[in-house]
């Protein structure tokens, strides 16, 4: 791509290029990506409708796995902001369960339902904060400072329930999982879901506070040199993962109507590995909330295949790594034909 | 020369990465048992000629004959099987291994396809190390614990443990002191003795006066001279070679009056950084360009990032418009109006994954965005307008940053200042990296900014680029400005001796240029007699010095 060395006078009658293909192939390659998550969504439920016609193509069954998406999806959309900041936060799944059981402790349920998810989204954007200070300005790497909050958490959560299972008896709450609440046949949790969805790919694709995460993720010394404040904004992507373990703590509850100190276990594998396949960078400066989705869709329905056809959880997880390979090395590949 | 084949040659090696070319039809040829020099700037492509010698790049294009056969170098294990080793200059050691085991790193004595660790490898680790005059280093011993001179010696001992014709040594004198240079020169010379050829790289003249059979020299990726003889070639056809700059060496007319008149926009104090520079005082007017020239290491870099608010000083203060700046904060530079162009453009400027568009805006973002949407229509156009405006090619700010050659990459970064409508202009080697061809457009650019109010600083190592493009120039050495004078009053030779040595102006007068708060027109140019007339606005330089070549050392 070197120009040829011209005299400078030829830079007045430079030609406008209208589409040049170097963008188009960026464009082409980033719908190639979709396209490709699309097309194995299609094959899992193709797969499912032969295997499984009655029980899968079930409305009731679509409902279950867009719920049970709609938990761990909330989760991922923060990983992915974070992610692409070049972070990475390994305390989600110990913050969901933090979170969980504090808002479903006896005290808190007297609260009723604000009550409830008041200290669900404060507690996760509490531990959020927690992280965010540590890494943006007590200079500790992001992997050492959410692994201590993934244990801190996770003790904490045991410290409070003691272990037992907390019943969640606010009626309002437990309403929200029944079918009378559900909006169109669309489960509230799913709205949420897609709440939370619109609204992260929004963000990082059309507000500044995108841009600064890519910009963060891309090359954080450019960044600070341009201007932007590079630790505020790491600040605020710690803040944000935690508002999302925070929503999605609650949609925990509402889904299984309890608090527990196990929720949220591995949490943090299946939100990174959702955001990989989906085609985030884990070096950061390349993020998509599509693609994110659409992983987290997919491992969803993995799970809910093999239920279906009564394979054990251990062939799950099995699969679910070998996915993981394969998508990244898909897309190696396709990084490197340009 | 010698009427056996040469041990190597290279013929028409090109080599291209995105955006440059840094191999360009190269040739090189080297005989057994002789030490050939490898003299060329920053840039010229040394590192890359040495790399592909070493099988760690692959050429594009060019053949390789390795003792009258046609070879390919896949790897660097192909080239170490044939015999050559490459000693590189950021020494390439595992710190938390022993001297021993990184001696043998990649071919570790194994026994049944276990590595042995002991006795033998110590003992023949040792044996290496007498030989090049260090039996005091202890083969177990860390080699995150040895200081850079003992680490040379094992990253040599490593090139020695193999059975080794030709030793490439990137810039070996770089971290020694005197007396370990003649300890290297030593081991070069029982080398060289034993039949062994070796690649010497270094930018000190004298050094290859010293050692050199015959010397190559290289500039913009080509080699403009091969197979010189080393001791004879007359320094001043050496240094022309390297310099050679006829062409890119154009510089814009300067305005007759400077900007005398009107309140300087950029005011720094008594800025000060321990270790690094001292009382540093500045005033730059709206049109006019300063320039910083010195040495590495003589505080350029770090005086610029510290005004930017990149570093934070320990005295001092920097102003703009008569307010003062918050010290250490990039933030506050910005919003004050300061715009940095970095040395390292790919490490500090550009986001390499994303188009010119946000390269440009991403400074400015806020102004397109209302409660943080971005409108990125406005972007668009107004990130076109900016790189319009600079003749940045191609003209679509929507390609990524990362397909643009040097020069309109530097452009993308002063587009970016442009559309901030950044009143201070901080440009750090500005023409590194960049085409021979584009740099007089750099140059053409930077000049009409000035023209249009821009108030800029510049830090350059080539002191006829800081002569060409500034009205006035601060002269510093080991971090401190020994003299300030209108560009129009120095000349380079002036400058050199200015900036390596101890100035007749220096000695006889204050010793720096920064006891009192007036800097411009304060000093009177005592020699101005002999320097270059004002109106030789392409400098040739073929009367540089012997000590010319201090100003390209990096």
């Amino acid at each position: 791509m070197t120009q040829p060395v011209s005299p400078p006078r030829g830079a007045d009658k430079v030609t406008p290029v209208s589409e040049p293909p170097a963008w188009r192939a960026l464009a082409f390659r980033a719908d190639v990506r979709t396209l490709s998550l699309l097309g194995v969504l299609a094959v899992l439920i193709l797969i499912g409708g032969v295997t499984r016609p009655d029980e899968f193509l079930d409305t009731r069954n679509l409902q279950l796995v867009l719920t049970q998406a709609s938990v761990i999806g909330v989760v991922t959309v923060g990983m992915t902001f974070v992610i692409t900041s070049g972070g990475i936060d390994l305390s989600v799944g110990a913050i969901v369960a933090l979170s969980s059981v504090w808002a479903t402790t006896v005290a808190t349920q007297e609260f009723g339902f604000a009550g409830i998810l008041f200290t669900a989204v404060i507690v996760g954007v509490g531990c959020g904060l927690v992280n965010g200070l540590l890494i943006a300005y007590g200079g500790i790497v992001p992997f050492i400072a959410t692994l201590a909050m993934l244990a801190s958490a996770r003790g904490l959560a045991l410290q409070i329930t003691d272990g037992s299972t907390q019943v969640v008896t606010v009626d309002s709450i437990l309403g929200l999982g029944e079918r009378d609440a559900y909006v169109l046949g669309i489960p509230p949790l799913v709205l949420v879901f897609a709440f939370v969805t619109i609204t992260g790919w929004l963000v990082l694709n059309r507000t500044t506070f995108g841009r600064r995460t890519v910009a963060v993720g891309g090359n954080a010394e450019a960044a600070r040199l341009a201007g932007i404040d590079v630790r505020r904004q790491r600040l605020y992507l710690y803040l944000l993962s935690g508002l999302c373990c925070g929503i999605a703590a609650f949609l925990l509850i509402v889904l299984s109507g309890s608090g527990q100190n196990t929720n949220g276990n591995l949490y943090e594998l299946d939100a990174i590995a959702a955001a990989i396949i989906g085609g985030t960078m884990l070096s950061g400066g390349r993020g998509t909330i599509t693609g994110s989705v659409l992983g987290v869709l997919i491992f969803t329905t993995i799970t809910n295949l093999f239920a279906l056809n009564n394979l054990q959880t251990d062939v799950q997880q099995i699969a679910k790594g070998a996915i993981i390979v394969a998508a990244v090395l898909v897309q190696r590949r396709t990084a490197n034909t340009t | 020369m010698a009427p056996e084949p040469p041990l190597l040659t290279m013929s028409g090696i090109t080599k291209s990465f995105p955006g440059v070319r840094a191999l360009d039809g190269v040739d090189l040829d080297v005989q057994a048992g002789e030490v050939h020099c490898l003299l060329g700037q920053n840039g010229a492509g040394k590192s890359t000629l040495i790399k592909v010698l070493a099988g760690a790049h692959q050429p594009d294009d060019g053949t390789i004959t390795w003792q009258g056969e046609p070879v390919t170098l896949k790897s660097p294990i192909a080239a170490m099987r044939l015999g050559i080793a490459t000693i590189y200059q950021e020494l390439d050691l595992v710190e938390g291994l022993s001297v021993a085991e990184n001696v043998h790193l990649g071919h570790e004595p194994t026994a049944a396809g276990f590595v042995v660790r002991g006795k033998a490898s110590r003992a023949s680790t040792a044996a290496l190390l007498k030989r090049l005059g260090h039996p005091e280093v202890d083969p177990a011993r860390l080699v995150g614990d040895l200081s850079a001179a003992q680490r040379q010696i094992v990253s040599m001992a490593r090139a020695l443990s193999h059975d080794v014709r030709l030793i490439v040594m990137d810039e070996p004198s770089a971290a020694l002191d005197p007396d370990e240079v003649d300890n290297l020169f030593r081991i070069v010379g029982d080398l060289t003795a034993a039949g062994v050829a070796v690649v010497y790289i270094s930018h000190r003249l004298e050094e290859i006066r010293r050692i050199g059979d015959r010397v190559t020299v290289l500039k913009d990726g080509r080699a403009v001279a091969g197979g010189l003889p080393a001791k004879s070639t007359p320094t001043r056809d050496v240094v022309a070679l390297m310099t050679g700059r006829n062409v890119e060496y154009v510089f814009p007319d300067r305005p007759l009056a400077p900007a005398a008149g009107t309140t300087p926009v950029l005011q720094v104090r008594g800025l000060a950084r321990d270790g690094e520079f001292e009382a540093f005082d500045l005033e730059v007017r709206p049109g006019e360009i300063v320039g910083l020239a010195g040495l590495v290491g003589s505080g350029r870099s770090e005086i610029l990032e510290t005004i930017y608010g990149a570093r934070k000083p320990s005295a001092g203060q920097v102003s703009v418009d008569g307010r003062t700046l918050r010290p250490g904060s990039v933030r506050a530079a910005v919003r004050a109006g300061l715009g940095l162009a970095p040395e390292e453009r790919k490490a500090q400027a550009l986001l390499m994954l994303e188009s010119v568009t946000r390269n440009v805006s991403v400074s400015s973002m806020s102004r397109f965005a209302r409660v943080g949407w971005i409108d990125r229509g406005a972007e668009f156009r107004a990130a076109r307008a900016a790189t319009r405006e600079l003749s940045l090619r191609p003209d679509n700010p929507a390609v990524p940053v990362r397909t643009l050659s040097g020069g309109n990459q530097q452009k993308a970064v002063l587009a970016r200042w442009l559309l901030r409508g950044c009143r201070v202009l901080l440009l750090d080697e500005p023409t590194r990296g960049v085409d021979v061809g584009a740099r007089a457009e750099l140059y053409a650019v930077v000049r009409r900014l000035a023209d249009e109010g821009l108030a800029v600083l510049l830090v350059s190592s080539e002191v006829p680029e800081v002569l060409g493009l500034a009205d006035r120039v601060l002269v510093l050495r080991e971090g401190r400005v020994v003299h300030t004078a209108p560009a129009r009053e120095l000349d380079e030779h002036r400058v050199l001796d200015l900036v390596l040595e101890g100035s007749p102006v220096a000695s006889a007068g204050s010793p720096t240029g920064s006891g009192g708060p007036a800097t411009g027109a304060g000093r009177p140019a005592t020699r101005a007699d002999r320097s270059a007339t004002g109106s030789d606005r392409s400098a040739t330089g073929s009367d540089r010095p012997v000590a010319g070549e201090g100003s390209q050392a990096s």
